[in-house]
């Protein structure tokens, strides 16, 4: 069992710190449908963590429950050791939670640039008569959090599509972009639905290496779901495994690669 | 080398984001400024400036005001007649309340009045989309004709339930009522076309106009990024009613002189400026002007060809009038859904690789 | 006493136009639920149905005054009159025909595009429809008759007075048009239920990729919905060009099916029912009770603030399926 406020050292030798976020004993119910029974797990300062588990596991609601886009039933969500009541999403985003999602969700009529800069919205605060006028803080809040966005699209590198409507890009840029937007926004916590999904091979490699420069460089907490279980495990520090919208499984990557129920779940199993 | 931007390097973020990016763009904005403000005013008449100057400059601002609803925050709406009504009968009654401030006030107040009922007839929009919301926009059509007409107060107890414009000056020049002349007309509407193109140009590439088109193109992404879409929906809802009540307030006041509701702010108004919009093209400051240009003058060609060269009667030429808009509608949805912009940028892009597109 | 048999006859009649912009609405519905297109020109297309019924019964020379301002010529009659019941049957071939024409040359070229510009471009087709049957029939106002029975009914007066010593009026016109469009609507809820083509439709209307799959030409039913609300068009322009002459304010009923379908969800042909009856009945009752005391003329916005003030309640509709979003 891991203490609540130490932190531990990773295999390659990182410390990861205290708990930034924790799930009580979390219940979602769509209707009758049971999509996630009774899970608690933590996310740790700067560790990456993953959530996997086959097709219909509840992976994507408890993305939605930890973005605040479902509220649970039952159970408490507690973050930086406040308990997080009923939000709405943007509340949920100002307080350092930014996402990607699985069917990828930018902003097509807009240009990579523009998407990105959306990231910053929250820490733009001038107001209507100085934007009307571009006079001030307007003017000289757009050129501060443009030089932020350019460092983001320098470390991913798509400096050439920098005025590319999003609508034109390819599949694999387009994640791209979305990562950005989420990076721009500077969270405390990065979720990534299904980064890797559609992929071939070496976009899954580029992906990879992105989220590990990410978690290195800025020292973000990321917490992903995937089914990938090849790239999860090269990736994450500990993994929490479902099933049916339960927990099976819930440790570092060899202990759940070791894990009688989750092998089960992955190769099947012969029911009697 | 005509339209080119390879050697015009930018070296901060700040002449990155301007307005005229490409030098020959920037040269083309002064001069069509110098012409408008320096050569128009002065050989403008009554005709140019009653037929296709005037009303091309209002109907501008109210396709700004509804492309920044509809083109920029993604929010159909079909009310733009009973705003516009709104914006008329404020100056109205600004006008004949205190006849000692300057009209340019009460125009921006009467913009300033249209912008609150817009939020009121917004506030739909934070619960209902798409179709609900354009249908529900007519709401606010019928009810404010119905207002405007059934309340004598709103045009003073007239008998004729009309309401005409008093004159009032700018600076020793009447620009309303009988006594105004074209150039007056012309450079009151000039200046504030202006002023609001500017303001929208300023709103639509900052905080706020990323905010309204995030909501445009993905509204529950936006609202997962931290876009609050109260504040957004109904800031569009407020600056577009801005633009669109001072529309009204000129139409009514500048061009018109008198009008009755039913017949001036009906919901043919509110189809006009959406026509506009979308033969200028959706989220586009130019296109705005465009669709005003274009839908403005169209019907004086045709009148012009139709019944002054052919002899045709009017309420023929009228006829055909309305199925060509309608045809050209509809062929500039299959088109180009873009509108005008797109065909001009389209235009442009062309030319700046011209001669060798390679 | 008197108030609550003016009320009673108050409904009555709201119940009547109440089953009348249940059929405009239903118009709506099937094309909508078939085609994804919210079509605004429903009105319109009431109105050329209208004027085509007249100018073919009357014997009008189509376009006379274009040709007349073309040529130099001053042609308008043929000089016959049609019976109505061919003039019927022959503006419903031309209602199909112009099915055929919208969906060979707007729909087609349209199809993917977002539902929003679909229903742009219906306005545009109404403007062109609109143009077009003013230069085809000219924009006088026409009378149109075709023999059903009009007038206040005597013996429903006459009934009322005796049992309740309060004679109803009510229209011959009504009834009839109340017994039609309820024969229609009910038609069309068989048609749409029990017949081949119907489910067809439904599950055009469900999926079109699916419907694809299983054989369902899209072209096919298009043109099949058109058609079908191209006849209802022409059932409607009937009804109220008779009531009140066939000229432009006609094809502005489809502004009052909008509300309708609001109320009632734009996909759910009991929603166009309902919706239709209950804002047949609240105007009426609302500019009855209230009307007076706010200067009248209440019909013209209270089905709309009725919608709204429903909608944002009820945002998918009396009847319409509840939306759950998902990311």
């Amino acid at each position: 069992m891991l203490d609540k406020t130490e932190g531990y050292s990773t295999a390659d030798g990182r410390q990861i710190g205290g708990v930034l976020m924790e799930m009580k004993n979390i219940t979602l119910r769509f209707g009758g449908v049971v999509a996630i029974k009774d899970i608690s797990f933590d996310i740790r300062q700067g560790e990456i963590r993953a959530i996997i588990g086959p097709n219909g596991a509840g992976k994507s609601s408890m993305l939605n429950v930890i973005s605040g886009f479902y509220h649970p039933q039952e159970g408490e969500v507690w973050f930086k050791g406040y308990r997080r009541g009923p939000m709405k999403p943007y509340e949920v985003a100002r307080l350092g939670i930014a996402r990607t999602f699985q069917n990828i969700a930018l902003f097509d009529g807009m240009s990579v640039l523009d998407n990105i800069m959306t990231g910053r919205l929250n820490r733009m605060k001038s107001g209507l008569l100085s934007q009307a006028l571009w006079w001030g803080a307007a003017e000289r809040e757009e050129n501060e959090n443009r030089e932020q966005v350019e460092k983001i699209i320098d470390f991913l590198e798509i400096q050439n599509i920098r005025k590319t409507p999003v609508g034109r890009l390819p599949y694999g840029l387009k994640k791209r972009v979305e990562l950005a937007r989420a990076l721009a926004a500077e969270p405390q916590i990065l979720l990534l639905d299904e980064p890797m999904a559609g992929m071939n091979v070496e976009e899954k490699e580029d992906m990879s290496r992105f989220i590990l420069d990410v978690n290195d460089e800025f020292g973000t907490t990321i917490a992903l779901i995937e089914h990938d279980m090849g790239v999860v495990m090269d990736l994450s520090d500990r993994v929490v495994v479902m099933d049916y919208g339960r927990k099976i499984g819930d440790g570092n990557p060899d202990e759940v690669r070791r894990n009688q129920d989750v092998i089960d779940a992955y190769l099947g199993v012969a029911h009697d | 080398m005509l339209y080119r931007e390879a050697g015009d390097f930018k070296t901060t973020y700040r002449d990155d984001g301007q307005t005229f990016p490409i030098r020959l763009d920037r040269w083309g904005y002064y001069v069509t400024l110098a012409v408008a403000f320096g050569i128009i005013p002065f050989v403008i008449n009554d005709y140019w400036a009653s037929a296709v100057f005037v009303p091309f400059l209002i109907y501008a601002i109210a396709a700004l005001g509804l492309n920044i609803l509809t083109g920029y925050a993604g929010q159909v709406s079909l009310g733009t007649g009973g705003f516009m009504a709104v914006g008329a009968y404020a100056v109205y009654k600004l006008m004949t309340a205190f006849p000692d401030i300057s009209i340019v006030i009460h125009i921006l107040l009467a913009g300033g009045i249209t912008a609150m009922v817009g939020v009121l007839f917004g506030l739909p929009s934070l619960r209902i989309k798409g179709f609900y919301l354009a249908v529900a926009t007519l709401a606010a059509q019928f009810f404010l004709v119905w207002l405007f007409n059934k309340v004598p107060w709103f045009y003073n107890y007239s008998a004729s339930g009309q309401i005409t414009a008093p004159e009032r000056t700018i600076l020793g020049q009447a620009v309303t009522g009988p006594a105004s002349t074209a150039s007056a007309k012309y450079l009151i509407c000039l200046v504030f076309v202006f002023a609001l193109a500017w303001i929208a140009r300023n709103l639509t590439r900052g905080t706020l106009g990323r905010k309204w088109m995030a909501i445009r193109d993905m509204d529950i992404a936006a609202e997962i990024i931290g876009v609050n879409p109260l504040t957004a929906k109904l800031s569009a809802f407020a600056v577009s009613s801005f633009f669109i009540g001072i529309a009204g307030a000129l139409l009514f006041a500048v061009y018109l002189g008198a009008a009755e509701v039913g017949e001036a702010f009906g919901i043919n108004k509110s189809f006009l400026v959406l026509f506009m919009v979308i033969i200028g093209g959706l989220g586009s400051i130019f296109g705005s002007f465009a669709g005003a240009a274009f839908m403005v003058m169209m019907p004086v060609f045709l009148k012009n060809v139709l019944v002054g060269s052919l002899g045709w009667p009017t309420d023929l030429a009228a006829h055909i009038e309305l199925m060509i808009v309608g045809a050209l509608i509809v062929m500039f949805l299959i088109v180009e859904p873009h509108g005008l912009a797109r065909l001009w940028s389209l235009t442009k892009e062309k030319l700046r690789l011209w001669p060798f597109p390679h | 006493m008197d108030q609550f048999f003016f009320a009673a006859e108050v409904l009555a009649n709201g119940l009547m136009t109440g089953v009348m912009y249940a059929l405009v609405a239903l118009g709506f519905v099937l094309i909508f639920k078939a085609s994804g297109v919210f079509n605004y020109a429903q009105g319109v297309l009431a109105l050329f149905a209208a004027l085509t019924l007249v100018g073919i019964q009357q014997g009008q020379i189509p376009f006379a005054h274009l040709i007349n301002a073309a040529f130099g010529t001053s042609l308008h009659h043929f000089g016959w009159t049609v019976p109505a019941v061919l003039a019927i049957a022959l503006t419903a071939g031309v209602m199909v025909a112009l099915a055929f024409l919208i969906e060979k040359l707007v729909l087609q070229h349209l199809v993917g595009q977002e539902p929003i510009i679909l229903f742009m471009a219906t306005i545009g087709l109404a403007y062109f429809l609109e143009g077009l049957g003013d230069v085809m029939w000219g924009a006088d106002i026409k009378t149109l008759d075709v023999g059903l029975p009009q007038g206040i009914s005597d013996s429903i007066e006459g009934a009322t007075a005796e049992w309740f010593g309060y004679g109803f009026f009510i229209d011959r016109l009504d009834i009839w048009a109340t017994v039609i469009a309820a024969l229609l609507v009910a038609a069309l809820v068989a048609f749409a239920q029990y017949t081949k083509q119907g489910r067809a439709m439904r599950a055009v209307a469900d999926d079109h990729q699916a419907a694809l799959s299983v054989g369902i030409s899209l072209r096919f039913i298009w043109v099949m919905v058109w058609s079908i609300a191209g006849f209802v068009a022409l059932v409607a322009g009937i009804m109220w060009g008779t009531k009140s002459g066939v000229q432009f304010s006609l094809s502005l009923i489809a502004l009052k099916a909008l509300p309708v379908l609001m109320l009632g969800g734009f996909t759910s042909i009991p929603g166009a029912i309902v919706g239709g009856l209950i804002i047949g009945v609240g105007e009426k009752l609302f500019e009855f009770f209230i009307g007076p005391m706010v200067g009248g003329a209440t019909e013209n916005w209270f089905a709309y603030v009725l919608a709204l003030i429903f909608l944002v309640f009820r945002p998918q509709g009396l009847f319409g399926e509840r939306i759950i979003e998902r990311v």
